[in-house]
């Protein structure tokens, strides 16, 4: 695909925490407008490799690349300010406050001068309503609208609305789709598309397959903190890559076990 | 109308209505609609509708204080010693209680937001150690735990000028309330109130300065108290150690009869007004109509559950779609 250098890179890169191998020689890329899929079991070292992208921990060896130039991240502050926007299963948003209230925190919109600036509410609610209706989400009409009356799929929309209003170019997504419905899922996988083809560089994080599956286009599969996998779009069925997550041998001996457990009658649950 | 009831003000806005119209038929032959029956009630819904206002904004982000019953008696303590025993000129005592009172709260954010301990049991130390600290000092200076306090007639306008039986701290509850209104609705640091409190992950996450805001706050309400004990000191003309201690409870039920959430993240100064009018309509009416005030605390206590669930049905109803 992109022959350009990738928006963010890592290369062997290696975490450890107290002793702990988190991550060993871990090397994955990002290209504009293309998503990278990164499947693993829990306690894979997804969670690890998503502070380091996000810049919450340095990595023990190995480095960091964004826009092709070696970057040591100072903080998470300093990874924003490099376009670089994580959004995290569930704790995105604020259910009691309004659309536009969520939408601009921590950012607001002003106007006014000295003691007489003051929050543009109007512009606020007019920009929160036109940013989240443009990624397909026609519930929300009204900026004042508390978060709260929305499904778990729309807040997670509106968080990754968000965080591409404000500049982001690398989209990290935590588990956006795991708490969620089929039909809610399905709102954040069109999300997830239609950042990709506005040129953003997705990381979607995720045990699902099938919803990688449907969006990725390259997939890093990590297990017991190194890859154990790197592939194309089109390149491995879904069964090879639940295999692969589950580390292959494990899968053939749950479901050994499993048809042990139906023998004994007590397969309904 | 949906949209107005959606309004977290919404639920107190009718209770009061209804307590009010209870208590004018009631106690109507006793004339509690009159001038002096109403400015009866707004002097008691004052004086508990300024602390509730500042303990209600903390509440919102998410934290309680305790210590605004201990600052409210020490203020009108240290107003009466250093006038009355020390000769000091008012204005500079005043000036001296309202730097107490900023560092009381600057003491109180600080531990809270170092430690990560539950404001509840933080200010609940302080309140106590500055309740102790004002009786032991007062003792160990004058000999006494409550003194006269000497004012001037500047001091006596600003904090108990009256007009008939209205006393000035209605202007000063109606200030700042549109002070408070203009706060949370119109300014950024409004929003991270209710971030902070909402959901503080997500709130640090945006890069809200969470730690600042809950400092503000702390420093804030300390602040008030020492308005309402400064207040209190001038319009009896004595200050009182323990002082003010029927605060930490009032101030808090006035706030959730009003609509506060008490986890944090949901409120409005325009409920906070009206939870107090509702106390302060209920302690006073119950005069009015002569019936034994042993009722009052039973009335109380029934309005505050009424209240919770009342406010409960309105917030599920702000989350039903528009």
């Amino acid at each position: 695909m992109a022959e350009r250098a990738p928006l963010i890179e890592l290369k062997n890169v290696s975490k450890g925490f107290a002793g702990i191998q988190a991550l060993s020689d871990v090397s994955i890329s990002v290209h504009p407008g293309s998503i990278l899929c990164l499947l693993g079991d829990n306690g894979a070292g997804k969670s690890t490799l998503i502070k380091i992208l996000s810049g919450f921990h340095p990595p023990s060896s190995g480095a960091i690349f964004v826009d092709g130039v070696q970057t040591r991240f100072s903080g998470p502050r300093e990874a924003r300010g490099l376009g670089v926007a994580t959004v995290h299963q569930e704790v995105g948003t604020i259910p009691m406050m309004s659309v536009a209230r969520n939408f601009f925190l921590g950012a607001e919109p002003t106007r006014g001068w000295g003691p007489f600036r003051r929050l543009d509410i109007a512009k606020a609610e007019r920009i929160a309503v036109e940013q989240i209706r443009s990624f397909g989400i026609t519930r929300v009409t009204h900026g004042d609208q508390l978060v709260g009356t929305l499904s778990g799929g729309e807040r997670q929309v509106i968080a990754i609305a968000r965080a591409m209003y404000f500049g982001a170019r690398i989209l990290i997504l935590d588990e956006p789709t795991s708490a969620l419905g089929v039909k809610e899922a399905a709102k954040v996988l069109t999300l997830v598309k239609a950042a990709r083809a506005r040129g953003i560089g997705i990381v979607f994080i995720t045990h699902n397959a099938r919803h990688a599956m449907l969006v990725g286009d390259h997939f890093v599969v990590l297990n017991q903190g190194a890859v154990s996998a790197a592939f194309n779009r089109g390149e491995k069925s879904r069964e090879e890559v639940l295999n692969l997550m589950a580390g292959g041998r494990q899968t053939e001996q749950i479901e050994a076990d499993l048809a042990l457990f139906e023998q004994d009658g007590q397969g309904v649950l | 109308m949906r949209r107005l009831l959606r309004r977290p003000e919404a639920g107190a806005f009718f209770a009061a209505l209804l307590v009010y119209l209870f208590f004018a038929i009631a106690a109507w032959k006793a004339n509690f609609v009159s001038l002096n029956g109403t400015a009866a009630w707004l002097d008691t819904s004052a004086e508990l509708g300024i602390m509730a206002l500042a303990i209600g904004l903390l509440m919102i982000a998410g934290e309680f204080d305790l210590s605004i019953g201990s600052v409210i008696g020490a203020t009108s303590i240290i107003l009466a010693i250093g006038t009355n025993h020390y000769g000091v000129n008012p204005w500079i005592m005043l000036a001296a209680v309202f730097a107490f009172g900023g560092l009381v709260g600057l003491i109180n954010g600080l531990i809270v937001v170092r430690t990560g301990l539950p404001s509840f049991i933080v200010t609940l130390a302080t309140n106590y150690g500055i309740v102790g600290a004002a009786l032991g000092f007062s003792r160990l200076l004058t000999n006494t735990t409550s003194s006269s306090m000497l004012t001037t007639p500047g001091v006596d306008f600003l904090f108990a000028s009256q007009w008939g039986q209205a006393n000035i701290a209605i202007l000063w509850w109606i200030g700042l309330t549109l002070a408070a209104l203009g706060v949370l609705m119109r300014t950024p640091f409004g929003n991270w109130i209710y971030a902070t409190g909402g959901n503080i992950v997500a709130a640090r996450g945006a890069g809200v300065p969470t730690s600042l805001v809950k400092i503000v706050l702390f420093v804030t309400t300390a602040l008030t108290a020492t308005l309402v004990g400064a207040i209190q000191a001038v319009e009896f003309h004595s200050g009182n150690a323990a002082n003010g201690q029927g605060y930490v409870f009032q101030a808090p039920i006035a706030a959730v009869i009003g609509g506060v959430l008490l986890g944090g993240g949901y409120g409005s100064p325009l409920g906070l007004f009206f939870g107090s009018v509702i106390y302060g309509v209920i302690s006073v009416g119950i005069f009015y109509t002569g019936w034994n005030t042993d009722w009052l605390l039973l009335i109380l206590g029934a309005l505050l559950l009424a209240a919770v669930l009342a406010n409960s049905y309105f917030r599920r109803l702000a989350l039903t779609t528009h």
